[in-house]
């Protein structure tokens, strides 16, 4: 605990246990990207994952859509600090896209169109806990938002669930992706505050 | 990188709504221009909140200075706007952020466009940028509601009277009295003949509400810029 602050009581009373530390909660939608929002047609996406030995697995959007999706109802933690309960998404489970992959690496890099990367270890996208979602809240996705897909790892704060999301790499070692080499922490999980890269 | 106890050693009223503070932290050792601190506050039962803001200082002060913007539901800027005084103490962590900052090795021109109090860290930049004595082009589209809600008016008005940084003003409601320049938001054809001319390695930071961000980086691109010499901040929902 810090020093007090005098004069300073709050507005969030409760101590709420959907909150992770040094976070608050917000209705809005905030948006953090580094650069312009880039304008990809359904018709231009596609994803793949390659595994360590370059084996590419392939979808079109049209591929894509035929795959089984999952709705999924989550709370999301952003590392600038903002959190957004009970949001809702639909989207194909990672299970189900490595379903067919064969792997023995243990690392992941994101890549997303644009050029942009985050690295996620591999057992944190699979069994449940990762998805690439195409809908929000029942609405086709919004660009600004990762539109038309972007990965969803509610798990980690919200860089790791890449935007514009359009494969998936696989690596025997962690390298770090865009935001990672920019300052912020390799794993990033919100309950244990890991913001930034010195946070260990 | 901990939490400091830095004290607040300075404030001046920038707008009706805003304040800036100036605060010397224990041990700072600079930041990059473009970065940010996140700022605590705890309450006596020790119940804490916590928000970022940009450094407007240049990268080498050795007094830190942010600009606090009051959010009438917010929970922290009320209390920095109205409620800190100089000689308190206010927890801070920082410098973060390593993406949206301005070295003083490049040497590329600058080009900057802010909505609002997202003028924060390109202040800062514009200030590093001339302290450094970096002889690239440098120039600030600054858009404001109305004149009394300029921040650092004085000194972008001194910047421009001296030509060491070119900055325009863009009043969206209401101008100055004698005003000759555009009145109203910002549309992609202002920012296309702001931009035009403009070398093609030229960098490009923009910072402000999510809103006008995507209006300026959709224009930009819409023109040939390239994608990635953009980098961008946005802040409020979409």
């Amino acid at each position: 605990m810090g020093i007090i602050t005098p004069g300073f009581f709050g507005k969030q009373r409760e101590a709420d246990p959907k909150l992770p530390p040094g976070q608050y909660e917000t209705k809005d939608f905030p948006v953090l990207s580094a650069g312009p929002t880039p304008n990809i047609h359904q018709g231009e996406w596609s994803f793949t994952i390659t595994n360590e030995s370059g084996e590419k697995t392939s979808w079109t959007w049209d591929e894509f859509m035929t795959l089984p999706t999952e709705t999924v109802d989550t709370d999301i933690h952003c590392v600038t600090r903002w959190s957004k309960f009970d949001t809702t998404w639909r989207g194909v489970s990672l299970d189900t896209l490595f379903e067919n992959v064969e792997t023995s690496a243990g690392y992941t890099m994101a890549h997303s169109f644009g050029g942009y990367t985050t690295n996620v270890p591999l057992e944190d996208l699979l069994d449940g806990k990762a998805w690439v979602a195409f809908e929000f809240g029942g609405e086709p996705l919004d660009p600004e938002h990762g539109g038309p897909a972007r990965l969803l790892v509610p798990h980690l704060y919200f860089w790791k669930s890449a935007k514009w999301v359009n494969g998936i790499t696989l690596h025997d070692t962690e390298e770090l992706g865009f935001w990672e080499v920019n300052g912020y922490h390799a794993y990033g999980d919100p309950w244990k505050e890991e913001r930034y890269y010195y946070d260990s | 990188m901990n939490w400091a106890v830095a004290d607040v050693v300075g404030i001046r009223e920038e707008t009706p709504t805003a304040r800036t503070l100036m605060l010397r932290v224990p041990d700072w050792k600079g930041a990059l221009a473009g970065q940010h601190i996140d700022i605590r506050l705890t309450a006596p039962d020790g119940y804490q909140a916590a928000r970022s803001y940009s450094l407007s200082s240049a990268a080498g002060d050795p007094v830190v200075a942010v600009s606090v913007e009051l959010m009438p539901d917010g929970e922290v800027s009320p209390y920095l706007v109205r409620g800190v005084s100089v000689g308190d103490q206010l927890e801070v962590i920082g410098p973060l952020g390593g993406w949206f900052v301005w070295r003083t090795e490049q040497t590329e021109p600058i080009r900057m466009i802010g909505g609002g109090s997202g003028v924060a860290p390109l202040v800062s930049i514009l200030r590093t940028h001339i302290a450094s004595g970096n002889t690239a082009p440098v120039k600030l589209l600054y858009s404001v509601r109305s004149p009394e809600f300029v921040y650092f008016r004085d000194e972008l008005a001194e910047l421009t009277e001296a030509a060491k940084a070119e900055v325009t003003l863009q009043y969206t409601r209401h101008a100055p009295q004698g005003w000759t320049g555009t009145l109203g938001r910002i549309d992609a054809a202002r920012i296309t003949a702001w931009a035009a001319g403009d070398a093609p390695d030229t960098s490009t930071y923009i910072c402000g509400p999510t809103r006008f961000v995507e209006l300026a980086s959709d224009a930009l691109v819409a023109t040939g810029v390239d994608p990635m010499t953009i980098r961008t901040e946005r802040f409020g929902g979409a």
